[in-house]
C-alpha cells in the first residue's frame, strides 16, 4: 500500500460539560428498536466545493456515516427528503422542533471548509428530545482522507451514544478467490471495514490462506505457498515487504499474532504430527508449546497475552483447549455435542468465538473462556473462521454455497453479525472472499 | 447423509398418510424415493465405508500403478487397497531409483481450512511412511498438504468429498 502522509489533528472545540446521556442505547441485546437518528448532509461552501471537483463530499461524508451507523444495527438513520433544515442552519442552530416532527432522536450536523490544501471537518451530535448540543469535533486532514474521517465521526457517535468504543474506522484482510475450485486463484486484499478501497496485496501466482492483522497494524502474518513450500509470512503492508517467519524444515500455518505484536503463534506440521510454536519477531527465538501426536492448531491468544486457546482433536475428534501461555496447564473446554474448531478469543477477554460443525451444518457461536454458556449465533450449509470486532460486539467470517457436481453455484463471502444473534449481514467484496481478519481501531 | 434421506422420506409419509391427503401425492412422494435409492446405490458401489474405490479420478504413475489412494472422512487410515496401490508404488520407485516422488495429501471441503491442513499432512504422511516400509529412502520422497484447496471432484456430494480425501504420488524430477 502507498505510504500516506497521513496526520490530521483533532481539535475539540468543546464537550458539554458533564451532561446527562439522554439518549442513550443499550447493546448487550439484540437492539430491535434501533435510535432514530438524522444525519444531515454536512455543509460545504462552494469555493471549498470546487477542489472535490463538484462531488458533493458534504452528501458523500453523511452517507458513509448513515451507512456504518444502520449497519450497526443501533441506528435507524432517517430519510433526508423529510429534512427541512437546510445543513448549513441546522449546524449553528437546529430547529429542534422540526427535528422531532420527524421522530429523530439524534441529529448530525456538519461543516466543510478547506484552505491551503487542507479539509477541515466539523461535526456536531444534537440530543433532539434534550434540545441541546452533546458533542462538538472537528477534524484538519488532507482531502483524500474524507472517509476515514466519516468513519471516525461514526466511531465518537456510536461511543457517545452506547457508551462503548466503535468499529468503523478500521480495516479487513481477507483472500479474494477467482476462478473454478479446483484451481482457485487466491489473493491477499484488504478493504476498509465498510468495503470501500479495496487493494490486492499479492497477484495470485502462489496460493495464500489465513491473512490475520498485526494488532499495531502495519503486518500482516499469513500462510503462502511460494515456490510450493507453505510457510507462513509477515507482510509490512506499508511498505509491501515480506519475509519468511522461522527456519522450519516443514509446513508452518495457522497465524496469528501475540496481543503485543511481539510474537507470532502457529502450527508446524511434522511426519503427521501439528504442534504450536511460537516465533519471537525481535529475538527469533522459537519455542515449541504443545507436544502431542495429535493435531494442534489455530492457537489464539487471552488478550492478556496469559492464555492461549487451541483446538485439538487429541480426544479423536476436534475440540477446543485452553492453556496457559508456557503450554501447561491443558484444559479442553469444548464437551458438547458435535466437532468444534477455531477458537480466537474475544478482544474484551471473557468470550471465545468458534466454528462447530453438527450433524452436516456449520455453525458460528460464542462461550464463556471455560467452556460454559454456548451460544450459537448463526447456521448454515458451510461457514467458519470467525474474527472479532475491534469492540467485541461484531463477529467477521466467510460462508461457502454448496456447488453442484461440476462446480456451479460455488460461492464464498463474508458476513458479520452480532454477538447478539442478531443484524447478520453480507459484506459485499468484488470477488469471492474468504478468511476475514479485522484490524484494531486505526485511531484510539 | 442418504440414510437422512430416506428417513426424511419415511417420516414425510407417515405424516401425509396420517393427513390422509390425495393418494396422487404419496404416489409422487414414492417414485422421487425410489429414484434416489438408485442413486444411493450407484454411488455405494463406488464408496465402502466412507472410502472411494472407484476408478474415476485416478491417475497412472506406470502402467497398472495408481497414482493415488482415498482415506475415510477425517482418517489418515489405510485402507487394505490403499496399501496395495502403495507397495505398487514402492515396486515400481524400486525399479525407477532415478526418480523422486512428492506425495500431495488432501480433504474434503467440509472442515476447517486450517485443522485440513494438517489433516492433508497427515495422509501424506501415512503414504510416505508406507512407502518407506517397502524400502524406498525417505529422501526420495517429499510431502506437501493441500488441506481442502485443491479438490479434484468440485461438487458438493459425498462422492466428490471421498474423490477429494486423498494422497496423490507426483514425480518430482
Amino acid at each position: 500500500m502507498k505510504k500516506k502522509l497521513f496526520l490530521f489533528t483533532l481539535i475539540i472545540i468543546f464537550f458539554a460539560k458533564n451532561s446527562f446521556a439522554l439518549i442513550e442505547i443499550d447493546i448487550t441485546r439484540g437492539n430491535l428498536n434501533p435510535l432514530p437518528i438524522a444525519v444531515s448532509p454536512l455543509h460545504i461552501d462552494s469555493k471549498s466545493s470546487e477542489v472535490f471537483n463538484e462531488m458533493d463530499i458534504g452528501s458523500e461524508i453523511s452517507k458513509v456515516v448513515e451507512i456504518n451507523l444502520l449497519r450497526s444495527g443501533l441506528f435507524n438513520p432517517l430519510e433526508k427528503d423529510s429534512f427541512v433544515q437546510s445543513p448549513d442552519i441546522a449546524h449553528v442552530k437546529p430547529r429542534f422542533e422540526d427535528w422531532k416532527l420527524i421522530k429523530a432522536q439524534a441529529l448530525i450536523t456538519g461543516k466543510i471548509k478547506i484552505t491551503s490544501e487542507k479539509i477541515r471537518i466539523e461535526f456536531r451530535l444534537w440530543d433532539v428530545l434534550a434540545a441541546k448540543e452533546i458533542m462538538a469535533l472537528a477534524f484538519t486532514t488532507v482531502p483524500s482522507n474524507w472517509r476515514r474521517i466519516a468513519h471516525i465521526i461514526s466511531d465518537k457517535v456510536y461511543k457517545r451514544l452506547t457508551g462503548e468504543d466503535g468499529y468503523f474506522d478500521s480495516r479487513i484482510i481477507y483472500v479474494s478467490e477467482e476462478g473454478p475450485k479446483t484451481q482457485r486463484i487466491k489473493k491477499l486484499a484488504i478493504m476498509d471495514q465498510d468495503g470501500a478501497n479495496t487493494k490486492y496485496l499479492t497477484l495470485g501466482n502462489e496460493l495464500v490462506l489465513t491473512p490475520r492483522f498485526s494488532p499495531t497494524n502495519q503486518m500482516v502474518t499469513y500462510l503462502s505457498y511460494f515456490k510450493n513450500l507453505p510457510r507462513v509470512y509477515l507482510l509490512d503492508i506499508e511498505t509491501g515487504v515480506q519475509e519468511i517467519v522461522g527456519d522450519f524444515p516443514g509446513m508452518t500455518f495457522a497465524p496469528r499474532f501475540s496481543p503485543d505484536g511481539k510474537k507470532i503463534i502457529m502450527s508446524f506440521a511434522k511426519n503427521g504430527n501439528s504442534d504450536i510454536f511460537t516465533m519471537n519477531l525481535e529475538t527469533r527465538e522459537v519455542e515449541k508449546i504443545t507436544e502431542h501426536p495429535s493435531i494442534d492448531t489455530s492457537p489464539s491468544y487471552s488478550p492478556d497475552g496469559k492464555y492461549i486457546t487451541f483446538n485439538s482433536d487429541r480426544s479423536g475428534v476436534q475440540q477446543i483447549y485452553v492453556m496457559r501461555n508456557d503450554g501447561s496447564d491443558v484444559k479442553r473446554i469444548t464437551f458438547g455435542n458435535g466437532i468444534y474448531g477455531t477458537p480466537v478469543w474475544s478482544p474484551r477477554g471473557d468470550l471465545i468465538a468458534f466454528t462447530k460443525m453438527y450433524r452436516g451444518a456449520f455453525y458460528i457461536g460464542v462461550m464463556r473462556t471455560d467452556g460454559s454458556g454456548e451460544r450459537l449465533l448463526t447456521e448454515n450449509y458451510y461457514q467458519e473462521a470467525p474474527s472479532w470486532s475491534p469492540n467485541g460486539r461484531v463477529l467477521i467470517f466467510y460462508r461457502e454455497t454448496k456447488s453442484g457436481s461440476q462446480g456451479e453455484g460455488f460461492s464464498a463471502t463474508l458476513w458479520s453479525i452480532d454477538l447478539t444473534g442478531y443484524n447478520e449481514r453480507l459484506i459485499e467484496t468484488i470477488t469471492d472472499a474468504s478468511d476475514p481478519s479485522w484490524s484494531s481501531l486505526l485511531t484510539k | 447423509m442418504f440414510k437422512k434421506i430416506k428417513e426424511l422420506g419415511v417420516m414425510v409419509f407417515k405424516k401425509l398418510l396420517k393427513s390422509s391427503l390425495l393418494v396422487l401425492v404419496t404416489a409422487l412422494l414414492m417414485t422421487a424415493c425410489a429414484t434416489k435409492t438408485k442413486t444411493t446405490k450407484k454411488i455405494e458401489a463406488q464408496i465402502a465405508g466412507d472410502v472411494f474405490t472407484g476408478a474415476e479420478t485416478v491417475k497412472y504413475l506406470a502402467t497398472g500403478v495408481p497414482d493415488r489412494v482415498f482415506f475415510a472422512t477425517n482418517k489418515s487410515v489405510l485402507t487394505t487397497k490403499a496399501r496395495d496401490t502403495l507397495r505398487k508404488q514402492a515396486a515400481w520407485l524400486r525399479k525407477n531409483k532415478s526418480i523422486n516422488v512428492t506425495v500431495e495429501g488432501h480433504a474434503d471441503e467440509r472442515g476447517t481450512r486450517e485443522y485440513n491442513l494438517a489433516l492433508g499432512e497427515r495422509r501424506a504422511n501415512a503414504a510416505k511412511d508406507y512407502l518407506m516400509t517397502y524400502g524406498i529412502s525417505g529422501n526420495r520422497i517429499s510431502v506437501i498438504s493441500y488441506g481442502k484447496e485443491r479438490p479434484v471432484n468440485s461438487g458438493s456430494s459425498p462422492l466428490a468429498w471421498s474423490q477429494n480425501r486423498r494422497s496423490v504420488t507426483v514425480k518430482a524430477n
